[in-house]
């Protein structure tokens, strides 16, 4: 034996699955979406994703450089940041906004709470939230260029699905369910989230409990809160319009900002399904899944409080 | 939820199994070399204590250590010499323990063991006498004292006596061997075992990577044995006490639960044939079956292996190593101990050597958890790793305990799939340590 031998402690054996490896696959699994809104939106769409995607990694390089600690970028976290803050904002927002978003997600958000796995909230929604309460014209401007007008399907308004529908009118649920239709770069398309959440769940990276919880409490509020009834085009829309897609399949499933224990999970799910409903239909306006989740985000310690699971054995009768 | 189609537990993983190394090389007996080293703690409990002088003859089969309680049990010499005295070496575990040196006079001189062809005859207070005079203790890793095993405070409730056979350590092919080769001793040392307790069942349990075993013994059983074979799903830790219950019986039992109180008693393969030897053929416990392997390893083998002989020793009849090895375990990846050195004796929990060209921990660093849960998700104690682990680096007993760290039976699943790396097992195992140890001092 010539070398020296490792020691450590057991097990000596690692899986294959690495924090790099399921970034990767959420960045594929965004893909379908991101396509469909640059396809949707223009090449303007591909520029806001670029910019947020950059500005994110270089914002998390230089504070970790900064700050003398271990340069992170390479897990591609940050990536997955800036692409969802890209798919929150409308296509013709200033090109200094996706700048501003992707500081603020990652530096006051992610890194001024310690980094990967320490935000207690979705640094691309809580970045959304902000844009959208700080230039509030802006990030509701859902005008598009004239190429891109001419297949979007429009309501009578010019405003997204939801908000059409909240003030009355009738909406085309297969363009919603395509999503040749207005509202943010990477929400419109229920069919291509709809792929890369499936994705997801196939390759073991999230599973249906929080999207499909989510889902069907929100539908079941629409029923019965909506004040429609049984109206499948009114449940349709809620279904496929605004972030909820988006929202159940990619914010809500965010690991660090969803409760860890599977109780916890259906609960946190129920709770965004409840919210989402409350504040689409008694809210003001027509959207709710972003601040339902970073709402549901910072009750997740206290959901994992009340939700820590049997341990096996320790089920039935009480043994001191 | 589901009807389970074939017995298992929740949770688990499936590392990489590594088998087909060793698995179809038979079981060679290698002959010990000069001097061997007889640790006094090799079980569970207080060591045995040396009953020979320094310069004293032995023989084979010659008791040289007495059971130092009844939670302990006696050590034989496996070769005839002199006694050489007692010195201090590195177990598996690292730690440096007493044995007692033996230089081998070549000559294998007997104490001479008789056969007892009419066992049946014996009270039962006579064979779990027997047993525990043969120094058997379960072989499988825990070196717990069968005897103490197999005196429970209550015989009458006991109605399963499983044995191990799942092997599903990765590598390990020591088990398997021994019950495809030597079927007939373990269904006459569970014979032995069953006829200690008249309302229990044995169930021999058995990974689905087994197949061949499975039908042997399903041949081998005779219509009057109260003997049935299992076969359990392929996944690690299948053979961990816990999983295997409740995979045979659907029971469930805790940390602060023993088998008995399941009504079961589990042993592993090894120990039923020490237990057939010791009751049937009059011999103690000092060999044992060691598989050798890796991709380190140029001739990897299954070894008929005397008790106390070096690790080094043992490599060298496996050709020694070819090429650089960058870990050597003793046991398997997922459980066992890495060594630094070879200067290790094999004691009666030696189940195998693996000697790996490529750590795989060292291979990566740990970064930040992202709280994914694929560590709750494997594991099979339903605790939650990555909560544990945070509790155990801050020091937070009360929460440790709170969210039930003392469940955790150390399997290695959440360090295993832990995409961030993180050396979850490790940080569960040194708090339970400590909280161990103030229980202990407790109590």
């Amino acid at each position: 034996m010539n070398g020296l031998l490792q020691v450590s402690s057991s097990p000596h054996a690692r899986g294959k699955v690495t924090t790099g490896n399921i970034m990767g696959m959420v960045l594929l699994a965004l893909t379908p979406a991101a396509c469909m809104g640059i396809w949707n939106f223009g090449i303007r769409a591909l520029l806001i994703i670029a910019i947020t995607m950059v500005s994110s990694v270089l914002t998390e390089y230089l504070y970790e450089k900064a700050m003398h600690r271990t340069i992170t970028i390479s897990d591609g976290s940050a990536m997955v940041t800036g692409l969802l803050i890209a798919m929150n904002l409308p296509v013709n927002v200033p090109l200094w906004m996706p700048v501003i978003g992707a500081v603020f997600a990652i530096l006051v958000v992610k890194q001024l709470f310690g980094g990967l796995g320490q935000n207690i909230m979705n640094p691309a929604l809580a970045a959304r939230c902000f844009l959208l309460i700080s230039f509030p014209a802006h990030m509701t401007d859902f005008s598009v260029s004239e190429r891109a007008a001419s297949h979007i399907v429009d309501t009578v308004s010019g405003a997204t699905p939801l908000a059409a529908m909240k003030a009355g009118e009738q909406v085309n649920l297969l363009s919603m369910f395509l999503g040749n239709t207005r509202g943010t770069i990477g929400e419109t398309s229920a069919l291509a989230l709809l792929i890369g959440g499936i994705f997801l769940v196939c390759v073991h990276v999230i599973d249906l409990r929080i999207p499909a919880t989510y889902i069907v409490t929100e539908l079941l509020f629409a029923l019965i809160f909506g004040g429609h009834g049984f109206d499948l085009a009114y449940l349709g829309g809620h279904l496929l319009g605004g972030g909820l897609m988006l929202g159940a399949w990619f914010m809500a499933t965010d690991y660090v900002t969803r409760p860890i224990t599977k109780k916890g999970q259906y609960l946190y799910a129920v709770i965004l399904g409840l919210l989402t409903g409350v504040f689409r239909i008694m809210g003001k306006s027509a959207e709710g899944v972003s601040y339902a989740i970073i709402f549901t985000n910072l009750l997740v310690p206290l959901i994992e409080r009340v939700t820590v699971p049997t341990a096996f054995g320790k089920g039935g009768k009480k043994k001191a | 939820m589901f009807k389970k189609d074939i017995s298992t537990f929740r949770g688990g993983v499936h590392p990489y199994e590594g088998k087909e190394l060793t698995k179809d090389k038979a079981i060679v007996p290698v002959m010990p070399r000069k001097i061997l080293y007889f640790s006094l703690s090799q079980h569970i409990g207080a060591p045995a204590k040396p009953i020979v002088e320094k310069g004293a003859h032995v023989l084979v089969g010659q008791k040289i250590a007495e059971a130092g309680g009844f939670v302990s049990a006696p050590v034989y010499s496996s070769v005839s010499g002199v006694v050489k005295g007692i010195e201090k070496k590195v177990a598996a575990g690292g730690s440096k323990v007493d044995c007692i040196v033996v230089e081998n006079d070549g000559t294998f001189e007997s104490v001479g063991f008789s056969e007892r062809p009419d066992w049946q005859k014996l009270s039962k207070k006579e064979i779990i006498s027997i047993i525990q005079d043969a120094g058997v203790v379960g072989m499988g890793g825990a070196g717990f004292p069968t005897h103490v095993k197999l005196s429970p405070k209550d015989p009458e409730s006991i109605d399963h006596i499983l044995v191990n056979g799942s092997e599903c350590e990765p590598y390990l092919t020591s088990d398997y061997r021994r019950m495809l080769e030597e079927p007939e001793k373990v269904l006459g040392g569970l014979r032995i075992m069953l006829s200690l307790f008249d309302k229990a069942k044995g169930v021999i349990c058995i990974e689905d990577n087994k197949k061949d075993c499975i039908r042997k013994f399903r041949q081998l059983i005779m219509p009057g044995d109260r003997i049935e074979v299992l076969e359990l799903k392929t996944k690690y830790p299948q053979g961990a006490e816990r999983m295997l219950i409740y995979a045979a019986t659907g029971r469930q039992i805790n940390s602060s639960m023993l088998p008995a109180d399941a009504g079961c008693i589990v042993d592993n393969i090894d120990t039923v044939v020490a237990v057939y030897k010791a009751v049937r053929l009059g011999e103690p416990l000092m060999h044992r079956i060691v598989t050798v392997t890796g991709d380190a390893v140029a001739d990897p083998k299954n070894f008929y292996t005397p008790i106390g002989m070096l690790m080094s020793e043992l490599l060298e009849e496996a050709g020694g190593l070819k090429g650089d090895a960058a870990k050597i375990i003793a046991g398997g990846p997922m459980m066992g101990n890495a060594l630094y050195t070879l200067d290790v004796p094999v004691m009666k929990t030696t189940s195998a050597l693996t000697c790996l060209t490529h750590d795989e921990v060292s291979a990566m660093e740990p970064s930040a958890c992202i709280n994914c849960g694929r560590c709750a998700s494997v594991c099979p104690g339903r605790v939650i790793p990555a909560k544990l682990s945070v509790f155990s680096e801050h020091g937070d007993e009360e929460s440790f305990l709170k969210y039930n760290g003392m469940e955790c039976c150390e399997c290695g699943c959440c360090s295993f799939i832990c995409p961030a790396r993180r050396p979850l097992t490790q940080s569960i195992k040194s708090m339970r340590k400590v909280l161990l140890a103030k229980k202990k001092k407790g109590a």
